[in-house]
């Protein structure tokens, strides 16, 4: 064995059979080192007491990462499904454990699973890309056959001629020096870190697309990936189908056909007239009652008030929109309270809200008959209030107004 | 069989057993040509790949009404390939994890490529889900990711348990394998002759050197990632079945739905395990690790978890008469009677009749009788899948709604196809990577005891 003492890093004893490196390890533990370690190519049973190696402490990382596990499952289902984005299913409770608790127990093992490989590395200092070991040629049977014990030089201990002397005891195939590497680069290999970096950059290029197009408008149709999906062999509304006589795709109804909740025949109540004059009275069977009053008001309040305001002062929200822009093409809503139409008989105003007026569509196809004439009813009621005398109030009322 | 002149059928070399069993199994990736079976296998398997290819660009480009999905079987084919692939992943981390628990050291000898098993065929399993939606480009609305939306998944549905279960599956499943890999990585590195694969297994062994600190460590985690997927495999197959079982539908709305589908996912693995073993050992000349024992130990395991699913099948028509429910009553008589009669008897005739012949010992150490077996085996739990599907969706409450579903060209195709894929992984799988545990099998080798001839 000749070498420079810097440069030597260690004695490596090789053993053919498991038990004759076992039997060394005793000596070695017993004679005090510490930087010291045996290589194998499979674990060896009983070779941690022999060695003198404690219990690791990788099963408390696996646990804190179960917990943390757990919590994101916990965490990411009352988060989704009970708070940002709601879900009601099947009449359940917004949020219950049990129907989460497969996702919780998927969760926590994913989570420990990462704990355990990764901690694995970690505490064992892998990746480890070099060691002076890897230069000896007998050293590769390491993961084949052969059974090694290694005593570092950095060890306390350490003594040439004393631990030549203790390795020789223990009856090894071979004792070696190994000395220290200064061949291998302390860089990466090129080619690995080349690697690397396109990969990096490739792996950037999907999000680049993804953040240009959520950044972007375009004017171009959608794709269509699945043509059969969006463009399907039928004829759909307002299509012209050759097939029939008018040359239409949409059928209208036969002559004569009554829908379950139409009344043809009761002209007062469909139209708002009678004999061609817009009736006064409501029609028969017309419930004048506070449930048809909040019926009256609900409907309103969707239908009439984003143009005629809540109050029917002809000041909704689309309307002040609309007076903002100031594009000068804007019809005012009227407002409701305006004496012509206090007077109006409640047939026009029936048929008004059926079939609109000047810039007022109709919502005949929208609201349904006992609807149109519930609204009639509250749009009476909104008019009565505007125009309340004050002796109308009650005491109590006229003092909460002062 | 292989060829005389193979060097598969040379006697193992070696000083001693350590260097025999890393001869034996390093060779069959080192060689500089597999045997012509291997060639065989892998033409076969690259045409069905294919096939597979050309089915999934076909269904892109033109929808899914090239299944044969009809109303009222909205769940067809897909699904049953789904739990068909997902079932046979099953066995290997059974294998893996199970056994290993249970300090059945037998388990060495296959557990490497019946985790390789259990991944691809979650790889299959998880294509079918994703073309099954209709938007195959899609998918990624099953996770919980943020969107222009403002949508989440709803997790109240299993469908979206079945997300995590498999995802999760998959994970912890490639994570083991890898783990398991690292040593014998080690060993493909330090008997590398080029450049390349030195560089390729010294990357994937990321410095391995067994020193005895690290095998500390490693046992350790390999003993809790056992002890992880131990209850996850469990957990994977319950969750599929909350698919049928958390359903309405006579037939699937049924407790014993989660057991029975493990127990099935067990058999039906273990099935693939010994059709994919039985070959590989022929091919690979490795008959002295994976022995007539071992096949004997599966073809047992198969016998006894047969004999589950059938005791599940008569349960299932049990209850049907004693819950005295009109519609499932009429269901079950409708698997074994009705227009699908044929699908349920070739289940029973190959999930509960085949396995018997294990009864004798002349069979079960048979490898040709064991490898037809598991053959028949895999068909019956695929007409499994079908019966649950299949019946009960066809003829549900209303029999006005009633319809007879027939498969199209396309459904079989990729049913074919995803065969391909799976033979296509697992022959390279043979090919380039350790087939066989090395350091688990030398381990448990009678030589290994460290102090063992202190006391004799």
């Amino acid at each position: 064995m000749s070498h420079h003492d810097d440069d030597l890093h260690g004695l490596l004893a090789e053993y053919e059979t498991p038990s004759a490196l076992v039997a060394a390890c005793k000596k070695v533990r017993d004679a005090g080192y510490a930087k010291w370690d045996t290589f194998t190519p499979f674990p060896i049973h009983g070779i941690e007491k022999a060695m003198g190696i404690r219990m690791t402490g990788l099963p408390w990382i696996v646990l804190a990462a179960a917990l943390v596990g757990l919590a994101s499952a916990v965490g990411l289902q009352w988060w989704t499904n009970a708070v940002d984005y709601k879900f009601i299913s099947s009449g359940k409770p917004m949020w219950s454990i049990p129907a989460n608790v497969p996702v919780y127990f998927e969760l926590t093992v994913l989570f420990s699973a990462f704990a355990a490989l990764f901690g694995m590395l970690i505490l064992n200092n892998l990746p480890q890309p070099s060691h002076p070991l890897d230069h000896l040629q007998a050293f590769g049977r390491v993961t084949d056959d052969r059974f090694f014990l290694y005593i570092e030089k950095g060890d306390a201990k350490f003594d040439l001629a004393e631990t030549q002397r203790l390795l020789d005891g223990t009856h090894p195939v071979t004792v070696d020096a190994v000395n220290e590497d200064r061949r291998t680069s302390d860089q990466l290999p090129k080619p690995l870190v080349l690697t690397a970096a396109v990969i990096a950059v490739l792996a950037l290029v999907p999000f680049a697309f993804i953040a240009k197009a959520r950044a972007t408008k375009t004017d171009k149709p959608k794709i269509h990936a699945m043509g059969d999906m969006d463009w399907q062999i039928k004829f759909q509304a307002q299509q012209p189908n050759p097939l029939f006589q008018d040359g239409m795709a949409m059928r209208a109804p036969e002559p004569g056909t009554v829908a379950l909740d139409e009344h043809p025949d009761d002209e007062h109540l469909t139209a708002g007239k009678v004999d061609g004059q817009f009736v006064r009275t409501f029609p028969a069977g017309f419930k004048v009652d506070e449930a048809t009053m909040a019926r009256g008001k609900e409907r309103y309040q969707i239908f009439c008030a984003p143009c005629h305001g809540v109050s029917g002062n002809g000041d909704g929200p689309v309307a002040q929109r609309a007076m903002t822009l100031a594009e000068g093409t804007w019809v005012p809503p009227t407002a409701l309270g305006q004496d012509y139409l206090r007077q109006m008989a409640v047939g026009q105003l029936y048929d008004v809200v059926t079939n609109g007026v000047r810039n007022m569509p109709a919502y005949g196809s929208q609201i349904a008959v006992d609807d149109r004439w519930a609204v009639v009813l509250y749009l009476r009621a909104l008019q009565k209030a505007k125009a309340a005398p004050v002796g109308d109030l009650t005491d109590a009322e006229r003092a909460a107004l002062k | 069989m292989a060829m005389a002149q193979s060097p598969f059928d040379a006697p193992p070399q070696g000083e001693n057993a350590f260097a025999r069993i890393t001869h034996n199994v390093a060779r069959v990736a080192e060689v500089p040509k597999p045997p012509r079976g291997w060639y065989i296998a892998f033409g076969i398997a690259l045409t069905l790949l294919s096939i597979f290819g050309v089915s999934i660009g076909w269904l892109m480009w033109t929808g899914i009404g090239i299944f044969g999905n009809m109303n009222p079987v909205f769940w067809a084919m897909p699904i049953v390939n789904f739990v068909f692939w997902v079932g046979i992943g099953h066995a290997g981390t059974l294998i893996s994890a199970i056994l290993y628990l249970l300090r059945q050291n037998w388990r060495t000898a296959i557990n490497r490529f019946a985790e390789a098993m259990t991944i691809f065929a979650v790889i299959c399993a998880g294509i079918f889900p994703g073309l099954h939606v209709g938007r195959p480009w899609l998918p990624y609305w099953m996770f919980p990711l943020p969107n222009q939306m403002s949508m989440w998944p709803q997790f109240r549905s299993p469908l979206e348990w079945d997300v995590f279960a498999v995802g999760t599956y998959f994970t912890v499943s490639t994570l083991f394998w890898y783990m398991g890999m690292i040593p014998d990585f080690g060993t493909f590195r330090d008997r590398s002759t080029t450049r390349l694969r030195k560089a390729i297994f010294g990357l994937l062994a990321m410095g391995w050197r067994g020193s005895s600190r690290q095998w500390h460590r490693y046992e350790r985690a390999y003993l809790i990632l056992a002890a992880l997927a131990t209850p996850l495999v469990l957990s994977v197959h319950s969750v599929v079945s909350f698919d049928f079982a958390t359903a309405q539908l006579p037939g699937w709305h049924a407790t014993i739905f989660p057991p029975y589908f493990v127990a099935g996912a067990i058999f039906g693995g273990f099935a693939m395990v010994v059709t994919l073993a039985v070959p590989a050992r022929q091919f690979f000349g490795l008959k002295r690790i994976i022995t007539v024992g071992h096949l004997e130990l599966m073809a047992k395991i198969i016998l006894a978890t047969g004999m589950m699913v059938g005791y599940a099948y008569s349960m299932e028509f049990f209850i049907a008469w004693y819950g005295g429910n009109d519609y499932e009553m009429f269901t079950f008589f409708n698997r074994a009677l009705g227009p699908y009669a044929w699908s349920y008897w070739a289940m029973i005739f190959c999930n509960v009749v085949s396995p018997q012949v294990f009864w004798s010992k002349k069979m079960r150490t048979n490898p040709w009788v064991i490898l037809g077996v598991g053959v028949l085996v895999n068909i019956g739990m695929w007409f499994e899948r079908f019966v649950i599907v299949i019946t009960s969706l066809s003829r549900d409450f209303l029999p006005s709604s009633w319809g007879y579903y027939k498969p199209t060209f396309w459904d079989f195709s990729l049913l074919a196809g995803s065969f391909g894929l799976f033979f296509t992984l697992f022959l390279l799988f043979c090919r380039y990577l350790p087939m066989v545990a090395m350091a688990e099998v030398k381990a448990f080798h009678p030589s290994a005891h460290g102090h063992g001839d202190e006391h004799h």
